[in-house]
């Protein structure tokens, strides 16, 4: 059984019209899951009873006939910080270890209700908060292209398994590049779509107003596909937006002439890798072949995006953070004497390094006499740059920016080194800021080989614009070349 | 030295609606530990809240109530700290961006009005309940989320007995708007008092004390009556007033420290992202004013201008809603409201204080107690009668009669055929033949022993006035 070469509504469509059975696709997930951990432990559970079982009912459901939903008997992979009812949920953390959430997220039921088969569920930096998947409090995830290097974070679980071919499509979720810069390194499709566009229902809170579910894929079609799926008001969230969600999945690559698109330049600056540099252009060629107008703009407030990101996301993070405290559920130190040790011991004990970082600077810049200076001030700024964001969408339909200044770097290489991890996501952060959504896809090598990815970011809800671009640049892509990691 | 003593209230008063704050959750009382629960009031991961738009409704209608401006703009606040029966690490509360500003509100302290000014009123969740079991630890989180509204006066009150006045109107206030059942011993009104203490004349404030969670009208005179005096001490012997958070202790009637200036808790307010700025346009606002009722000075005004009435008595029907709907009840289809008062100040008190019910469960229906005047007021039945079914009602006898039903049924009608009445004094005048030449020879004293006399045959039926007038004549003689 290989799915390797098809999308996922072609493996939908399959299932559906019993050319190919459920189970056998999902049992060769599984297979090709398990047999993976040892290299890239891409999973921190593998839902193999679960899975199966679905698979059997899927398969049933359509030899009685009945239409299943667009995802039918298709495996996917979701990051383990969407909440799974009865499967545990860990946010990668020690203090979330044997937690079995007593619900399913939003996004987890609307998969399911697509009849998507969950196989498992991914690694990722603990809370979301990293951009190589190095702070996992079950191991690092390796990236398939290169085993001695990161496949970027956090949700380098969900870019592993879909680069490694153990699953079609996943689910990560994207707080300041989460989903783009791990699709980048990785060599996938990654969509964070609009702040507001999918649920954060049951997905453990890192920064509230950023965090944002979305996509990974083989192909454009297959993350739009997904995305078409997991879209849509929730009257769970109050944050979610009830704005049309359109069929992403019809959207196919044609010629985009009149299509306005922006080179930010303080996107394109120096230190950006000249591989990168390359690739980056050649897809902005792909555009103008198509027919779209090229230009520069500015994006001025650009430079403060790392700044004002690493105050309020922390700032959100200390108090989101609050809630696991030993008390009702997750980790609780035993030796604990009195109610203000358990809190110190438990937290102390169970989260690492980086959401501990995080939680400081965060209860640091929240302080009394500190607010104004810090969390108000970032706010503030924040405005201006959406503000940026809003004046270029006068101007271009499309935005186009590396999205690393280099590829996958070395495990270990910035590990040891907070800040230089922070600047990774300096093409990243100004997006999330503003809240619109971005996509992530393949341009390119290195002369190594590594995959080099494209960020492509439309105004609020014009994802659709994103996908068809993104189509055009992946119809037209000179070269393709095969992940080297075989199972 | 002369002291004059300053404070300020914050109360918080529990809201009367069917679910919770951020969940679907009941807010029913006395269910289960633990049963009134779901992942978001138990802050399960991934948990996220919803408003209850019925809160803001009733915070609108409370500012209307306490003459504030609405705000239009309105943000919920994360404040944040830890404790267990808290779930989240933060309470969802309102900080920079309150519902309510600048209000007011007037009540009577010892008979005279008085105003003082409202800073904000602004919505909350309530946290849970903590037990404590010697070794370990118990939470109940079936109160975690139910909604609360604090409500913070200007500290412009001089004096102990004005702010527990202020209290009470307040209660009596919710009462009637229902959002709150005002139900002090179980926590649904509770109030926080700021104290300070400065020399007469002096303009400047002196340092304020905190003193936590007061949940009775009489606590809240005491325990600022004993703080102020333990300023006050401080400062007479050379001492300076610290500021800190002080609980009240009712058993010894004293404050006691809590946490000081220095203890006190930073609790990092942020606009919590959850939560989308609530937009109050004029509409909004405009429907709930549409919902405001008459409230109790208002009604008492009326009541004294209108019926006639004394402060005092407008001030006891008034501070229930339904009391006075009530009084208003009976004043209108007897056509008498004095009487309908005296009847209820006097008897239906008593009898509800007896049988320890409110007005809604009062044994007598105002619709009884409006027939039972009017057959007074026409003399179909004597007073003295009127007060025995009264009683005889309370009890539950004549359960599901009407008043006219019940006269006729048990022949209570009072006598005013002057042949019946003549028939029983003559009767009564041949069986006392001494008696009437003792009055005929002037002792007039023996007058009342014939009206007695007669009004025990007639069971107390006879119309006095027409047995007096028909014994006088008769007893004078002529026949």
């Amino acid at each position: 059984m290989d799915f390797d070469k098809l999308s996922v509504k072609t493996i939908a469509e399959k299932i559906q019209n019993k050319e190919l059975k459920a189970q056998e696709v999902v049992a060769e997930s599984l297979n090709r899951a398990k047999k993976s951990q040892k290299d890239l432990n891409s999973f921190i559970t593998i839902c193999e009873a679960e899975a199966l079982k679905k698979a059997e009912q899927i398969d049933k459901q359509v030899s009685g006939g009945k239409g299943v939903g667009p995802l039918c008997g298709v495996p996917v992979a979701v990051k383990d910080i969407l909440l799974t009812k009865g499967i545990k949920t860990t946010a990668a953390s020690k203090i979330l270890g044997n937690f079995i959430p007593p619900y399913s997220s939003t996004v987890v039921e609307k998969l399911e209700r697509a009849g998507a088969v969950i196989i498992g569920k991914t690694n990722l930096d603990e809370f979301a908060m990293g951009a190589s998947n190095e702070n996992s409090a079950f191991g690092v995830v390796k990236n398939p292209w290169d085993l001695t290097r990161v496949p970027g974070g956090s949700s380098g679980g969900s870019a592993a398994a879909v680069a490694a071919k153990i699953t079609p499509a996943s689910i990560g979720t994207d707080t300041g590049g989460s989903i783009r810069e791990p699709a980048n390194f990785c060599g996938i499709v990654g969509i964070k779509p609009t702040y507001g566009r999918v649920s954060r229902f049951g997905v453990v809170a890192f920064a509230s107003s950023l965090d944002q579910v979305g996509p990974m894929a083989d192909t454009v079609e297959s993350a739009a596909l997904m995305l078409e799926v997991i879209s849509g008001k929730d009257e769970k969230d109050s944050t979610s937006a009830n704005v049309a969600v359109e069929e992403f999945s019809k959207i196919k690559a044609k010629d985009v002439k009149g299509l306005r698109v922006g080179l930010p330049k303080e996107y394109f600056v120096d230190g950006i890798e000249a591989d990168v540099k390359k690739s980056v252009e050649e897809a902005i060629k792909i555009l103008k072949d198509a027919g779209a107008q090229v230009k520069e703009i500015s994006l001025p407030m650009t430079k403060h995006g790392i700044a004002v990101y690493y105050l309020i996301a922390p700032c959100e993070a200390s108090a989101n953070l609050s809630r696991y405290d030993g008390i009702r559920f997750g980790y609780r130190s035993s030796d604990a004497t009195s109610l203000e040790e358990l809190y110190k011991r438990s937290r102390g004990e169970g989260f690492g390094a980086e959401p501990k970082r995080r939680i400081m600077l965060g209860t640091f810049a929240l302080s009394s006499g500190y607010y104004d200076a810090y969390y108000k001030k970032a706010c503030q700024v924040r405005r201006l740059i959406k503000e940026d964001f809003d004046k270029a969408f006068t101007q271009v339909d499309v935005i186009v920016t590396p999205v690393t200044t280099g590829p996958a770097f070395k495990i270990g290489d910035k590990s040891s080194d907070p800040l230089a991890m922070y600047l990774n996501d300096i093409f990243t952060l100004p997006p999330s800021l503003a809240g619109i959504p971005g996509i992530s896809l393949n341009c390119g090598y290195t002369k190594q080989g590594l995959p080099i990815g494209v960020q492509l970011l439309s105004n609020h809800f014009e994802e659709a614009k994103l996908i068809q671009a993104g189509c055009v640049i992946e119809a037209n892509q000179k070269e393709v070349k095969k992940v080297p990691y075989g199972l | 030295m002369d002291y004059e003593t300053i404070v300020g209230l914050e109360v918080h008063a529990q809201l009367l609606t069917n679910t919770k704050l951020f969940c679907a959750c009941s807010t029913e009382f006395g269910v289960g530990d633990n049963e009134n629960t779901c992942p978001i009031c138990t802050a399960m991961p991934g948990a996220l809240p919803v408003l209850n738009k019925r809160v803001v409704d009733f915070a609108i209608l409370t500012g209307l109530a306490l003459n504030c401006k609405i705000r239009s703009h309105n943000v919920f606040a994360r404040k944040n700290y830890f404790y267990p029966d808290l779930p989240k690490g933060y309470q969802i509360s309102q900080f920079e961006d309150p519902i309510c500003v600048g209000g007011k509100l007037s009540f009577l302290n010892e008979g005279k009005e008085e105003t003082i000014g409202i800073t904000r009123i602004h919505m909350e969740e309530d946290a849970g309940k903590s037990t404590h079991h010697g070794t370990f630890s118990l939470i109940n989180l079936n109160r975690s989320s139910v909604p609360l509204l604090e409500i913070v006066s200007e500290p412009d009150f001089r004096s102990p007995k004005q702010a527990a006045e202020y209290m009470r109107y307040l209660r009596s206030v919710l009462l009637y708007l229902g959002v709150c059942d005002g139900n002090m011993e179980e926590g649904n009104l509770r109030c926080d008092a700021n104290v300070s203490v400065r020399k007469k004349g002096e303009t400047k404030f002196g340092t304020r004390v905190e003193i936590k969670n007061i949940n009775s009208f009489r606590f809240v005179e005491k325990a600022i009556e004993y703080e102020a005096g333990r300023q006050i001490d401080l400062i007479e012997s050379g001492q300076k007033v610290s500021q800190e958070t002080r609980l009240y202790d009712p058993d010894k009637n004293r404050t006691i420290s809590m946490r000081s200036k220095e203890e006190a808790h930073d609790y990092r307010y942020f606009p919590d992202p959850d939560l989308l700025p609530i937009s109050v346009d004029n509409q909004w606002v405009e429907k709930i004013k549409n919902m405001l009722p008459e409230l109790p000075l208002e009604k008492l005004k009326r009541f004294m201008k209108e019926y006639n009435l004394p402060q005092y008595d407008s001030e006891i029907l008034t501070d229930k809603k339904e009391m006075a709907l009530y009084f208003e009840e009976v004043a209108k289809n007897s056509k008498n409201p004095k009487a309908a008062s005296n009847w209820i100040m006097g008897d239906l008190l008593r009898i509800l204080n007896e049988q320890k019910k409110d007005i809604t469960q009062a044994p007598i229906t105002a619709r009884q107690l409006a027939d039972l005047i009017l057959n007074i007021d026409s003399a179909k039945i004597s007073g003295k009668i009127a007060k025995t079914l009264f009683d005889e009602l309370a009890t539950g006898k004549h359960a599901g009669l009407s008043i006219d039903e019940i006269i006729s049924k048990n022949n209570l009608a009072q006598v005013t055929d002057t042949k019946a009445i003549e028939v029983v004094i003559d009767k009564i005048m041949t069986a006392n033949s001494g008696q009437v030449e003792q009055y005929r020879a002037g002792k007039e004293k023996v007058f009342g022993f014939f009206v007695g006399q007669v009004m025990k045959e007639m069971k107390g039926q006879g119309n006095p006035q027409i047995v007096n007038d028909l014994l006088k004549k008769k007893l004078k003689g002529g026949e």
